[in-house]
């Protein structure tokens, strides 16, 4: 092991960021981690509870505060990476309020923005009311009161799946993989705080993948009586009761069917993150038909990029969920090590 | 008299072509309906006429359209033509006034030359010679830039022209060859006497200093001759009979006859007319945006023309209208494709070469076999109202124009009904698009009696697929008004209070609105209302299609994303803060395909209506401001 | 012939309970597919039914349909095809982006097509 101190700029101070410094700063290496919002963590920040225990993501938010608590890492906030580019040995960082730094390697982390679901404005979110996406309804949690705009307790919630995922007209034929169980968890945490109302999963096709993901379904059904609808919305509306109409089609009936709602919750999905994309673009690193960063290998290079001393973590890359996020920023911090002690 | 044998083919040719386009013209007139051939006789001989023979100077001559649009393939054209014509004319009078007497047949005057070698030492037949030589020289030069365009499209700004078969190819050749042909023949004939002026004369001169030329004269005569009356005699199987046919639609067009929904004299006049430009290619956007080649009218035309099966052709097209703008000969593009996809399926027997002088012109159309029926649809109980409105399909996909319509309705104390607000039945209009009129025909009833029983006297819809329909083919005693004019109409009536929003916005024409209906004053006056109208770099009667058209039944949801990538990156260019639009699937389409904000025009409205709190500048009449389009 | 191969054992297998893949033909399928490739597109979500104009009136299902004209089972469909009014909405809401309204066109003409022995 190398004991000779290396700077490394860790761009993105979300759940992969933070993680990348602390392994970084737990080696020995000096780290810079910039985070372009006030505060580190990402979207986490706004999670209330986490797939597939429902643990408060307050845990691990304070695991990752703890991980950079670390005199190695310096946190700078409230900036953003716009250019990275390879100068000598070095890499040379630009940052968005014009100064720049020199690193013997830098790990990308700009993660992942929720899609803006008015851009699906059949759903009419922005349109009506009651029309809120899942990070709303996280906010709800964390306010500890799901009521409908004008103060009332639903009495049945609506849940749509691949909002802005897998979808050709919104440019997005990938899977986020994480609005599936998201919507489990949801739909259960619903059915805990307001045991009176119905809730109605309205998903493509269920995508389980995590360990313990599927117990989650079978528990939403068993214990919680959540709904499940196979088929995808194609529209909201209000009646003139002011109430949400969705129209879908019970694909496993074989009919269309129409129902009442006092609140849609659409479950956003994964895109590349615009300040990644700012980043990408004016770094020239490669990206992929879905627009996240391209790996250098799918399976046993997916940290790496065509810069060398240039590394990858996290959702920039891909959809992945926190698990995974964690352990592909370890992979990225195993990397950037293995890149710093043998160039 | 043996030596002028060589007259022969160039007589032969001539008087071919003239029996066979009165035979042909013949035909076509009695083909016409009843009505269209009284249209045309009282065409001849009345102000229809005069105009007429204006359009045939300015297009058929000097191809003012086409020097508009392309100067130098203007030129090209104006050229050939105009300077074909004057040869002609004068050469006619210079064979009347110098030869040897009046009323020549037309070969003394075609090759004047030959048969007078000496003339033109002097006077007046020298300024005549000279006048021949420029004109020859000018037709030349229009040759010269055809040959280019033929094999370098790219320089004359051509991006695409169209592939030939091979009886063009040959009268092609004919035709490029009567110049250079008639050149050296009447150089060899002044260089064998020492005549002929700056073009003819001087190289005539310098051709003597080392050729035979009193006995190469002949050959070429002889070539010449051959040239002409080949390029006559294939005229009718070539491309070049647009030539004199254009000069019949011209009359006929001038004559008030129109396409209609049938194949008929007019269809065929229309496509023998075609002059294969390629100006249709190069504006279609399915060829610059989205690389599709084959598809354009000029293609269209031709396959038409000769009896190639076009099914693919014809249902690949946005239908937007673009290239009926901007087609130099004035064919009724749409009308034409429409026809052809109202057909049901044919068999297409290989053409012959003999079949191109074919006279039977007018084919019976062959009817679609029905494929729909709508025989469930129920009848409901109506709902009086004073104006009804129909938001139309796809309008229910984009919920935010209902919810603008509804404020701006409420706003203004319109009492209407919200006739498909529980999803109402098609307008008919896409049928129709799709060639099946029959099947619309139960659309069109089914909601016309709805609309006749609610006793409206407005229909009002957001959809300008729907308003083109409900104008064109429902025979109601309603006034069917595109929202747009609708809005415009409650702002001039001042119903409507509106605010004005500090908002730069930029407004797309939908075709349909557009080029389809003509609505293109009345929400350029309703966006000036309230925000900073700018103008878009290509609106009005060019405005562009946002690729979504449901007038092409086949085209791939890939290749409509890049023609409104294309669409958006033009409409967007000035940077507005709102992309206007007037149709749910333009705004739709667009949508995905900018960062920009595109809105209706009626949440525009919405959005200037005074909120809770009022606003500062509420205007509630409105003077009129004319916007023109820059089409 | 409807299915009773089964009958020496009390029971019948009823014919139209079974997709029987190998006794049917996927002519119409074929014609489709070839004409309009995204034909393949479909992952069964049900948008296009959920908006469909005609399936609000009568028993119009573009997702069942294409299923069914997969498995070359084309005797449902004969008369629900024929209820579509080639409006569109679909192809603004399918997630795949399957040409929905040439599909239509072209199942209901290879239906004719294939009652006059044509395919």
């Amino acid at each position: 092991m190398s004991t000779v101190t290396k700077h490394v700029v860790v761009a993105g101070g979300g759940v992969a960021g933070m993680e990348a410094a602390g392994a970084l700063a737990e080696l020995g290496h000096r780290v810079t981690l910039i985070e372009k919002e006030q505060k580190p963590g990402g979207h986490l920040k706004q999670w209330h509870a986490l797939f597939p225990d429902r643990r408060p993501a307050d845990d691990v938010r304070k695991y990752l505060s703890r991980r950079i608590d670390n005199r190695n890492i310096k946190l700078f906030t409230g900036i953003s990476v716009e250019k990275v580019r390879k100068q000598g040995h070095d890499l040379h960082i630009e940052l968005s309020d014009g100064s720049a730094l020199t690193a013997d390697a830098a790990i990308i982390a700009t993660g992942f923005d929720l899609f803006d679901a008015r851009r699906k404005e059949e759903y009419g979110y922005g349109i009506y009311d009651n029309v809120i996406t899942s990070a709303g309804l996280e906010d709800m949690f964390n306010a500890g009161r799901i009521t409908t705009a004008d103060g009332r307790t639903p009495s049945r919630i609506g849940l749509v799946h691949c909002v802005g995922s897998r979808d050709e007209k919104v440019d997005n034929n990938h899977c986020s993989k994480v609005c599936c169980v998201t919507a489990v968890k949801q739909a259960i945490e619903v059915r805990q705080k307001l045991p009176s109302c119905e809730v109605f999963c309205f998903y493509m096709d269920m995508r389980m993948y995590g360990p313990y993901y599927e117990e989650l379904y079978r528990e939403s059904q068993e214990v919680h009586n959540v709904n499940y609808i196979r088929g995808k919305v194609s529209e909201a509306s209000v009646n003139i009761n002011n109430r949400l109409v969705v129209k879908v089609e019970d694909t496993l009936a074989g009919r269309p069917l129409r129902m009442e709602l006092d609140m849609l919750v659409l479950m956003v999905g994964m895109e590349m993150s615009q300040a990644g994309t700012r980043l990408a673009e004016a770094s020239a690193l490669g990206r992929g038909i879905n627009r996240f960063l391209e790996t250098g290998d799918h399976h046993y290079g997916n940290n790496l990029g065509h810069v060398k001393g240039l590394f990858y973590a996290g959702t920039c890359t891909a959809p992945m969920n926190i698990t995974d996020t964690i352990s592909h920023a370890r992979a990225a911090v195993t990397e950037t090590v293995r890149y710093l002690t043998t160039r | 008299m043996s030596s002028d044998l060589f007259v022969i083919p160039f007589n032969i040719g001539l008087y071919f072509i003239l029996v066979y386009s009165v035979v042909r013209s013949t035909i076509w007139f009695r083909q016409l309906s009843r009505s269209d051939k009284l249209r045309l006789q009282r065409g001849f001989f009345g102000m229809p006429f005069m105009q007429s023979l204006k359009e045939i100077f300015m297009e058929s001559l000097l191809h003012r359209k086409i020097f508009m649009r392309n100067p130098v393939l203007g030129y090209m054209h104006m050229s050939l033509a105009f300077g074909w014509f004057l040869l002609i004319v004068f050469g006619t009078i210079e064979a009347d006034f110098f030869g040897e007497k009046h009323l020549n047949p037309p070969s003394h005057a075609i090759f004047f030359r030959y048969f007078n070698p000496d003339h033109g030492a002097a006077g007046l037949p020298k300024v005549f010679g000279f006048w021949m030589d420029l004109l020859l020289a000018f037709i030349l030069s229009g040759l010269l830039l055809a040959m280019i365009k033929r094999f370098i499209p790219g320089l004359m700004g051509m991006k695409k022209t169209t592939k030939h078969t091979w009886t063009d190819r040959i009268a092609l050749l004919s035709l490029w060859m009567i110049f250079p042909a008639r050149l050296l023949a009447e150089s060899l004939t002044s260089g064998a006497h020492g005549s002929g002026s700056f073009l003819t004369g001087n190289l005539g001169a310098q051709l003597a200093s080392f050729l035979p030329v009193a006995e190469l004269a002949p050959w070429f005569w002889w070539l010449y001759s051959l040239s002409l009356g080949t390029f006559f005699i294939l005229l009718p199987v070539s491309r070049y009979f647009h030539i004199p046919v254009e000069l019949l639609l011209i009359f006929m067009r001038n004559s008030g006859i129109r396409t209609g929904d049938k194949p008929s004299s007019l269809t065929e006049v229309q496509t023998h007319a075609c002059s294969s430009c390629g100006v249709c290619i190069s504006i279609c956007q399915m060829s610059y945006a989205a690389g599709i080649n084959d598809i354009q009218s000029a293609y269209f035309v031709k396959g038409l023309r000769n009896g190639k099966d076009i099914a693919a052709i014809t249902a690949n097209c946005l239908m937007c209208g673009r290239c009926e703008e901007v087609c130099p000969v004035g064919i009724e593009l749409g009308p034409m494709r429409m026809i052809e996809r109202r057909q049901g399926e044919r068999e297409f027997k290989p053409m012959r070469f003999i079949d191109g002088y074919g006279l039977n012109g007018k084919k019976a159309p062959v009817e679609k076999d029905p494929t729909q029926s709508y025989g469930y649809l129920v009848r409901n109980e109506p709902v009086k109202a004073d104006v009804i409105f129909f938001a139309g399909c796809m309008t229910h996909l984009t919920p935010s124009v209902i919810i603008a319509m509804k404020k701006i309705m409420d706003s203004a104390g319109v009492r209407y009904h919200f006739m498909d607000e529980n999803g109402g039945v098609c307008c008919g209009r896409p049928l129709m698009l799709a060639g099946r009129d029959r099947e619309a025909r139960e659309l069109i009833n089914y909601n016309s009696d709805i609309i006749w029983r609610s006793g409206a006297g407005i229909l009002v819809t957001s959809c300008p697929i729907c308003y083109k329909i409900f104008n064109e083919s429902y025979y109601l005693d309603t006034r069917v008004m595109h929202h747009s004019e609708f809005i415009n109409h409650l702002i001039e009536e001042g119903s409507l209070r509106l605010g004005y929003l500090h908002r730069k916005v930029v407004y797309h024409d939908p075709c349909e609105l557009g080029r389809g209906s003509g609505i293109y004053d009345e929400p350029r006056e309703v966006i000036s209302y309230v925000a900073d109208l700018q103008p878009a770099t290509q609106e009005g009667s060019m405005s562009l299609c946002c690729g979504g058209s449901l007038g092409n039944l086949t085209l791939s949801s890939g290749k409509r994303a890049l023609i409104a990538a294309d669409a958006a990156k033009i409409l967007t260019s000035s940077a507005p803060d709102e992309l206007i639009t007037a149709c749910p699937l333009c705004k739709k389409t667009l949508g995905q395909a900018t960062e920009t904000k595109v809105a209706d025009i009626a949440e525009l409205v919405a959005a200037a209506l005074p909120g809770p709190k009022g606003r500062a500048r509420v205007r509630t009449k409105k003077t009129l401001v004319r916007v023109h389009d820059n089409g | 012939m409807n299915g009773s191969a089964g009958n020496k054992f009390g029971f019948t297998v009823n014919r139209s309970r079974l997709i029987d893949y190998d006794a049917s033909d996927r002519l119409v399928r074929d014609y489709v597919t070839l004409r309009e490739p995204s034909f393949r597109l479909c992952f069964a979500c049900g948008g296009c039914t959920a908006t469909c104009t005609a399936g609000q009136h009568a028993p119009f299902n573009l997702r069942r349909m294409n299923t069914f004209i997969r498995r070359g089972e084309i005797e449902p469909l004969r008369e629900e095809v024929t209820r579509c009014m080639l409006c569109g909405k679909c192809l603004l809401v399918c997630p795949r982006g399957v040409n929905t309204r040439n599909v239509v066109s072209l199942a209901a003409e290879a239906i004719k097509k294939l009652d006059r022995n044509e395919l």
